[in-house]
């Protein structure tokens, strides 16, 4: 019987015989007749509350439903950044818990997800700007976020092939997380999804929702591809379908689906060391293990179920990225793609209740959900076993919008009207 | 995606601006309950599938149009000037 813990022993004892001895890392689970909780959505934020339930709130009869597999959503469609620079009270704390999930994740779930702390640099092109990122710097110190403030000759030795004197967007300096980086992001959701089934966890693929059952204002199970499968409490993690499956509750969430599209050249020797962000337009950058650089800029700004974008935002995105770096300019795209987007319309993400009594949700991640997984997981976790809130995820309530305590970091959303 | 303008003709979707949902109304009152606005201002269907919805051809004609498209596909079913959605719902609610 071979052990399920990935070693170096493990690797030495499978390369002595062939890799013949490898297990498959989840089992095919078919749904059960009752769960303690039903997870909609085997994305990195379902997997990921699977995995904190059966482990630090010990709920262990819990099934993941999927309607496709796992990782063909936005968990393997992002460009694989993590950061906790962020701004307002509400934010800094809940992803500076994501953050240092990041940092022991590895050994937490016993699989390599090649988490890279390789920097994230916010370029800054004005006065104004480098006023902002000064305030953002010292907002991250004072809740403990690690902020660097560097002029344009500390960027320059850092990335000396940068822009510099671009004539409209001179590059003055930038704003350094050195904690922050890049997680490889199929790792994360294959990572907790093993993990999780070692606790206990029924991950159930090709099985889609169909419908929330409801008894007396109380969610009892959800109508699946598959059968009906009963639950105590029902959790949604749906991320772009996140309002089609809501509605299957009678909820109208204030958020619009949008697509965001991302790229991938062709693999390039190693030459950039961080992730870098341009400050006058909305393009970031970083080079994978493989050599690709991996890049993206702004949602296309219409509703889409599509996973699919159009040509004047890919023009956009390049343009940003020929004003920041003209050298990549004959570098081949090798692929792009789109994932769907949950746009709230404040920009910042919703871990709540439901008015529907045992149904949470968990929605709303914009375009920075990958950041926040193992923290939203965590949260998502704590509010369905605790019934209460996460301490750092109290400002992320579904009833916020109707108070008035919207949380717009960035201004952002599905309509920023910024122009 | 080319929206086919019903002033300009097909034209490519660069001289466009998303304005969002075409569906949703502004309350009547000013005094109308506090909900009224809410759902006005954030709360959406977002529908997969058919979705009226507002374009402003803002590098054209400058028309606000009030586009039918899917959003599982893209495919633009119907195009009409919002001047003449408006007249038309005016007529209906005065009928």
């Amino acid at each position: 019987m071979p052990s399920n813990r990935y070693s170096l022993f493990s690797l030495l004892r499978e390369t002595l015989r062939g890799h013949t001895g490898w297990q498959p890392a989840w089992r095919d689970a078919t749904p059960q007749a009752a769960y303690d909780v039903v997870i909609v959505g085997g994305g990195g934020h379902g997997l990921a509350t699977a995995y904190y339930l059966a482990r630090r709130y010990g709920i262990k009869r819990v099934a993941v439903v999927e309607k496709g597999w796992i990782g063909n959503g936005n968990i393997g469609r992002n460009t694989t950044i993590i950061r906790s620079n962020y701004l307002l009270p509400g934010n800094v704390p809940f992803y500076e818990c994501a953050m240092k999930l990041w940092e022991g994740l590895e050994q937490d779930i016993n699989y390599n997800a090649m988490v890279s702390q390789r920097g994230v640099l916010n370029l800054f092109h004005n006065d104004a700007q480098r006023n902002a990122y000064i305030r953002r710097g010292n907002a991250m110190r004072l809740n403990g976020v690690d902020a660097e403030l560097l002029d344009a000759q500390a960027v320059r030795r850092k990335l000396p092939f940068l822009n510099f004197d671009n004539a409209r967007f001179p590059i003055q300096g930038g704003l350094l997380q050195r904690r922050g980086g890049t997680v490889r992001h199929d790792a994360v959701a294959w990572g907790y999804a093993r993990a999780a089934d070692r606790l206990g966890v029924d991950i159930i693929q090709n099985c889609e929702v169909t419908g929330i059952r409801t008894q007396n204002g109380r969610a009892v199970g959800v109508e699946t591809t598959r059968g009906y499968i009963g639950a105590g409490r029902v959790a949604l993690a749906c991320a772009g379908n996140s309002s089609r499956v809501a509605a299957m509750a009678g909820l109208r969430l204030p958020i619009e689906s949008h697509v965001l599209q991302a790229f991938v050249s062709e693999g390039l020797k190693p030459f950039i060391d961080c992730v870098a962000t341009f400050g006058a337009g909305h393009f970031y950058i970083s080079q994978s293990d493989k050599g690709g650089l991996v890049f993206g800029g702004d949602i296309d700004g219409y509703n889409s179920y599509a996973q699919r974008g159009n040509m004047p935002v890919i023009e956009d995105v390049c343009e940003g990225g020929m004003a920041l770096m003209p050298r990549i300019g004959r570098v081949r795209l090798l692929r792009h793609w789109g994932g769907l987007m949950d746009m709230t319309m404040d920009g910042s993400p919703i871990i709540d209740r439901t008015p529907v009594d045992s149904l949470y949700l968990n929605a709303g991640w914009c375009y920075g959900g990958f950041k926040a997984t193992p923290a939203s997981g965590l949260c998502f976790a704590h509010l369905i076993a605790r019934d209460e809130p996460h301490p750092t995820a109290t400002a992320y309530r579904l009833d916020r919008f109707a108070r008035g305590a919207v949380i717009d970091e960035k201004g952002m959303g599905a309509q920023p009207n910024l122009h | 995606m080319r929206l086919n303008c019903p002033c300009c003709g097909p034209r490519g979707l660069e001289e466009f601006t998303y304005r969002g949902d075409a569906t949703v109304r502004r309350p009547e009152s000013p005094t109308a309950p506090a909900q009224d606005w809410v759902d006005y201002v954030y709360l959406r269907d977002n529908p997969a599938g058919p979705h009226r919805e507002l374009w402003y051809h803002g590098a054209g004609c400058r028309s606000w149009l009030v586009v039918t498209r899917d959003t599982r596909t893209h495919a633009i079913s119907d195009v009409v000037r919002a001047v003449d959605v408006a007249r038309a719902d005016k007529e209906g609610a005065g009928s």
